[in-house]
This record gives structure tokens, sequence and C-alpha cells, in this order.
């Protein structure tokens, strides 16, 4: 079993979701980012998705494509994000990390080269954002044949006729985007949540995750109680925006995480 | 694609040979399917094309003239020069060509709303004077750079009763408009079409506003055959995304005895990085949807054009194009700022026409060819616009030299 299968295995068996947690590869700097990386286990993170910066984000909000620029400020790049992915697997063989961003990087640093040295490096699975299932062959298949998940977004735009499509590439778990919108946008309402997991459900057995507009440990726990999984990225990514500093970043974004924790992890009690 | 044609790209998947495609997030990717379908069921319709035609005539002022540059032939002495004059379209330039095209969709798809990116702004009041025309809601993205370069088509714009959203992101320019665009098509997809200023982005859009430019290059067959009785040997035009470029192109690319030649914007010159020339300094890479030559770093990253001309200043090129480079049936060629502003001075001089800072880069290069072809060879350079919108930036530039000539 894959590490994301082993640990939703072991959430369903536990009866509670997963906090699926997002923050961007050398943001504010590749010394506090790796840090962040090494206590979000720790402070509750059941997966973990690494950004890896891009210039131009064309699918984020002003939050994370602000994390982006801090990240390539400090020359951030595939090398050192699969460097920080085999610094934090020396302390931790167990949380399944997914590595999220666009494909122009990759295709930069190659194809193969990349699905090689991510398996070497210890990540489990890829989500990129602009490779939509017509181009499965270009990343999607080979990374698959390598042993690597390809987690997809589905949106509310994806409907019936096309959610099969976007789901046979699928592996993992599926990300749903609950708006159709940039993230860190607005909140979907719980009913909308609810339909589209039922909706998910009848097409798949792949763990369903819920992301877009949850900044709350209240709100992570609505959707907790509906969905296998809550993503939670912009509402991190601010606390480093706002810090003072590199430590108070640290620390602000494993507190949140805490809380997100504990919402996530009392939601069905 | 078949050996014997080099018009019947792109293939299903959207690929000019490896370029083109659809990389754009899964939101947006059901509405560009249906965009797909409805404007292969357009494109074969008779009632669509009656309408387009109307509009093409009566509202944009078709067909634009070719225009026999007596002066500018005089005085280099050797090819004859023979100016398509997309300037005197109305609002100045060929975007309205594609704007009416995909207006005329817009409505066919019941969409009320109309989203634009622009750089130069000559997109931007092309697609807010077609929104106005067909009564339509209209938001444009424009960097801030641009902004400030572009005063009066922002103004023109806001008359015309679009909304202009500035883009402070990244240096505020086209690509950073574009991204914004596409966050904006993303979060209001299903209200809203995007109507895109140039030959690229995702599949159908490359092939769309080619098809909607080629108005171009066909009258230009029917122009000169009537003038001349014959082809033309070359053809000129300027690429930043290269939708004026592609749609002179396109109805002579299977024709081998034409010698196509598209110019990019060189800025300050390849060497100095400080430029915005994809294919002579970019390498393939992934970005707004497609695959073609992109300005970015080693790792992938996009890094930041340079041009005098705010049209021109874009980090891609439409895909066709970059396959028209691989396959070599299209010379591209660089120039200068410098080039720019002198071919653009020789055509003010000359002839009396003013302009784009844009077509002033295709003006460049066929003033160098010119005197050094027979005088019985026939060049097009496609005036893709006029320079009126270019008077701040020209008059920055020039100032020593328009005190010399005073």
């Amino acid at each position: 079993m894959s590490r994301l299968q082993t640990r939703f295995a072991e959430l369903k068996q536990a009866n509670r979701a997963a906090l699926v947690t997002f923050v961007t590869a050398g943001d504010p700097d590749y010394d506090a980012s790796l840090a962040i990386l090494k206590g979000l286990p720790e402070a509750g993170a059941d997966v973990i998705e690494l950004g890896m910066p891009f210039t131009d984000p064309m699918a984020d909000g002003p939050a994370i494509q602000l994390a982006n620029i801090r990240a390539l400020g400090g020359k951030q790049n595939m090398v050192k994000t699969l460097q920080m992915v085999r610094e934090f697997r020396t302390g931790n063989q167990d949380t399944p990390l997914v590595l999220m961003g666009y494909y122009n990087p990759i295709y930069a640093y190659g194809v193969a080269r990349c699905i090689a040295d991510a398996r070497e490096a210890g990540v489990d699975g890829l989500i990129v954002v602009d490779l939509p299932p017509e181009h499965n062959d270009e990343l999607c298949d080979p990374a698959q044949a390598a042993g690597l998940d390809f987690i997809r977004l589905t949106t509310p735009t994806t409907d019936d006729q096309r959610l099969p499509v976007v789901l046979a590439g699928s592996s993992g778990f599926v990300y749903y985007v609950s708006v159709a919108g940039v993230t860190g946008a607005g909140a979907a309402t719980l009913a909308h949540v609810e339909q589209a997991v039922a909706r998910l459900r009848r097409h798949t057995d792949l763990p369903v995750c819920i992301g877009f507009g949850i900044r709350s440990p209240e709100h992570a726990a609505s959707v907790a109680r509906l969905a296998d999984g809550v993503v939670v990225g912009s509402a991190l990514v601010d606390r480093i925006a706002k810090a003072a500093g590199k430590e108070q970043a640290v620390g602000d974004v494993l507190g949140l995480c805490r809380e997100l924790a504990e919402g996530v992890r009392g939601a069905r009690r | 694609m078949t050996e014997t044609s080099y018009r019947t790209g792109p293939d299903e998947k959207g690929l000019f040979g490896q370029f083109g495609g659809q990389f754009v997030a899964e939101t947006l990717m059901p509405l560009i399917n249906s965009l797909a379908a409805e404007y292969e069921k357009a494109k074969n319709d008779p009632a669509f094309l009656e309408e387009l035609a109307y509009f093409q005539r009566d509202y944009i002022g078709r067909a634009s003239p070719l225009y026999f540059a007596e002066r500018l032939t005089e005085h280099f002495g050797g090819a004859k020069i023979f100016l398509k004059r997309e300037d005197l379209n109305h609002t100045g330039a060929h975007k309205i060509n594609n704007c009416i095209g995909q207006i005329l969709l817009a409505r066919r798809m019941g969409k009320r709303r109309i989203i634009a990116e622009t750089g130069a702004g000559m997109h931007g009041v092309a697609t807010a004077t077609v929104a106005a025309r067909f009564g339509m809601q209209c938001v444009v993205y424009m960097g801030t750079t641009d902004i400030d370069r572009q005063q009066a088509n922002v103004f023109r714009m806001k008359l015309l009763g679009a909304e202009v959203i500035p883009v402070v992101a990244g240096t505020g320019t086209l690509k950073d408009a574009m991204n914004e665009a596409l966050r904006g098509w993303v979060t209001n997809v299903e209200t809203t079409f995007y109507l895109i200023g140039t030959a690229a982005g995702p599949h159908p859009y490359p092939a769309m506003v080619r098809d909607f430019q080629s108005v171009i290059g066909n009258e230009v067959r029917a122009q000169i055959m009537e003038k001349e009785g014959r082809l033309p040997d070359s053809l000129v035009a300027c690429i930043g995304g290269g939708s004026n470029a592609i749609g002179l192109f396109h109805p002579f690319l299977d024709d081998a005895s034409v010698q196509i030649v598209g110019v990019e914007a060189a800025g300050h010159g390849i060497d100095t990085g400080k430029h915005a020339a994809s294919m002579a300094g970019g390498a393939p890479g992934v970005l707004h949807g497609n695959r073609t030559f992109l300005l970015q770093d080693e790792d992938g990253q996009i890094t930041d054009a340079h041009s005098i001309s705010a049209g021109l200043d874009y980090p891609g090129v439409g895909p066709e194009h970059a396959w028209l480079h691989e396959i070599k049936r299209v010379e591209y060629v660089p120039i200068t700022d410098h080039e720019a502003l002198e071919a653009f001075h020789q055509c003010c001089r000359l002839e009396g026409i003013i302009p784009a800072l844009e077509s002033s880069h295709a003006l460049a290069e066929a003033f160098k060819r010119a005197p050094t072809l027979p005088k019985d060879h026939l060049m097009v350079i496609n005036l893709s616009g006029r320079g009126d919108k270019d008077m701040q930036t020209v008059m920055h530039h020039m100032q020593d030299k328009l005190e010399k000539h005073a």
C-alpha cells in the first residue's frame, strides 16, 4: 500500500477525516519552510501538500501568489524543493507528502527526471493544476507507472459526463475544489459540499478531500463531518505573510495547524 | 496534419506539432471544450458567416486597402512595397477583426459578460467597442505599467462603458493581465466569455483567432492579384502573440514561392536579456494554457519581457508560430527598439502614415530587406495598427530626433 492509501485507511478505521495542509516550499525562506514542514505532522497534519513555486500561478489567489513570490525571492527551485522533502523524510516515514504546482517548472526540470527524483526523495504524489486529463500522456501516465499518485482536482463545473474522464487518471485521493474560483476565495455552503461528496462517491472509491475557502477550525470541522479530508492552504500561508519574523511564522503556522487539527479530530465525536 | 498542407492544424487535441494544447485548470476545461464545439458549429453555419461578413464590411470598414507605398519603394530602391492598411479599421488596428468574431460567438453561447486582457490597450478598446455594440458587460484586465503608458486607450475603454481593472502583480504588463483574466474567468466561469486578444491561450483560441484574422491574408491574396496579377514574393508582420501575423500568413502557408517573415521585439537586443523575442531568446514551455516558446529561466520560471511597444511586451508567442518556426516554414527575426523607432520615423515622413510601434518592427525588417531585392519583388507589410496610442512613448524616446527635423 502507498503511504496515502495507508493513511486514509487508518483514518477510516479511526472514523475521522484527514487534515490536509498546504504550504509553499521555500516560504518565507528555505530554513523556516523546512521547520514548518517538519513540524506539521506533530501539529496534526495528516497529509502534506507542498507547493512548488511558480512565477505565474494562474489559479491561485493573492495569498498563495505572494507565497510564491517570497519563495522565488529566496531562489527556491525544484532541486531545493526535493532536497526539502529528503530532509523531511529523515525524520518522518509515515506522513504522505504530495507536491502541488504548475507544469512549466516540471517541464523545464524534465518530466522523467522529476518523476525519478521525486520518488527517490520520498514524494508520494503530484497535483499539477494546469494538466487536465486531455494531457494525461505528458506526466500523469508516466508518474503513475512509476508509483507516484496523481491527484486530480474536480470542480463544480466538472459535470457527470466529464467526471469519469477526470477520475480515470486519478489516484491517491480526489481533491474537490468546492468553489469555481481561485485559492483563498469564498467558501461553498455545506449543502453544496454534501451534494458534491455524494455525487463523487457515486463515481469513485477514492477518498474525497474538500478545499478552497476553509479558514477556521469550526469551518474545517463542519466539512470534516461530510468528507474524507479537509484541505487548508491560504489560511496557513497568510500566517507566514503576517508574521513579524521567521520564528513567529513557523510558530503561527504550526499553531493554526494544531487548532485546525483539533477541529477536524473533534468533528465526528 | 497532412504533409502536403501547413494549413490543416491544429489536431483534435489542439496541437500544432508539439505546440498548443489545453493546459488550464479543471474549472475551465468544460467551458473550453464547449467553446470548441460551438466554434466548430459556427464556422460551418452560413448564417454566422454572413453576419460576420456584414460586420466586417459595415462596422469594421473592410476590406482594408492594400496600399502601394510608392515613396518608401522609391526611397529604398528595391522591392515594391505594399502596406496592408489594418490601421484604417474601426478602432485603429487588426484587433477588431477577432473581437467581432468572438462576440458573435459569445452571443450564440448566451453569455452576457465579456472579460479581456490588454497590453497596449488596442485589444481592450476593440473588446469594449464590440461589447458596447452588442450590449454586453465588459471587464478589461490591464497591468498598471501599461495603464501608465497607455492613458488614452484606458480613457477610451471607459468611454465605451468598460470597467478597467488594474493588475499590480508581476511587472504590471500583458502577462500579468492574462493571469488575472484567467483568475477572473475561473471565478465567473458560468456567466463569462473570455475574449482572448491574440492567437494564443488554450485550444480552440489559437485556431479561432487565426481564422478570424485570416480575413487579412485572404484580402491580400485577392488585392495583389488584382493589382499585380500574381502572388506576393514576401510577407512581413510583427509578432507579439502573433495574431496579425498569423492572419496575414495563414492563407499563404502552402504557397512555396511566398517567403514569410515574422518580426519579434528584440528590445535593447537579444544579448542584453531585455527583450520580448520568445523564439530568438526563449525555449519551449507551458504558460497560459498552451505550450509554446517562452522567455524563462533554467528553472522554468517566466522572465520579464521588454519592448518599447506595450503590445509586443509578452514572454510568449502563439503556438502556431512556434510550430512554423520549428518546421522552418516562416523565418522569425528580431528587431530592436531603436530599429523600430527609425522605421516609425521613416514611415511618418515618407508616407504620411503614423504606424503603431508594433507595426514599426515589421517595417524595420522590411526596410532592411527591400534595398537588396529586385524591383519586381512584391513585398507586403502588415501595417497592423496606427500609432496614435504611442505618441507619448515616441515623444519620450525621439525628442532629439524630432527637434533636428523641426
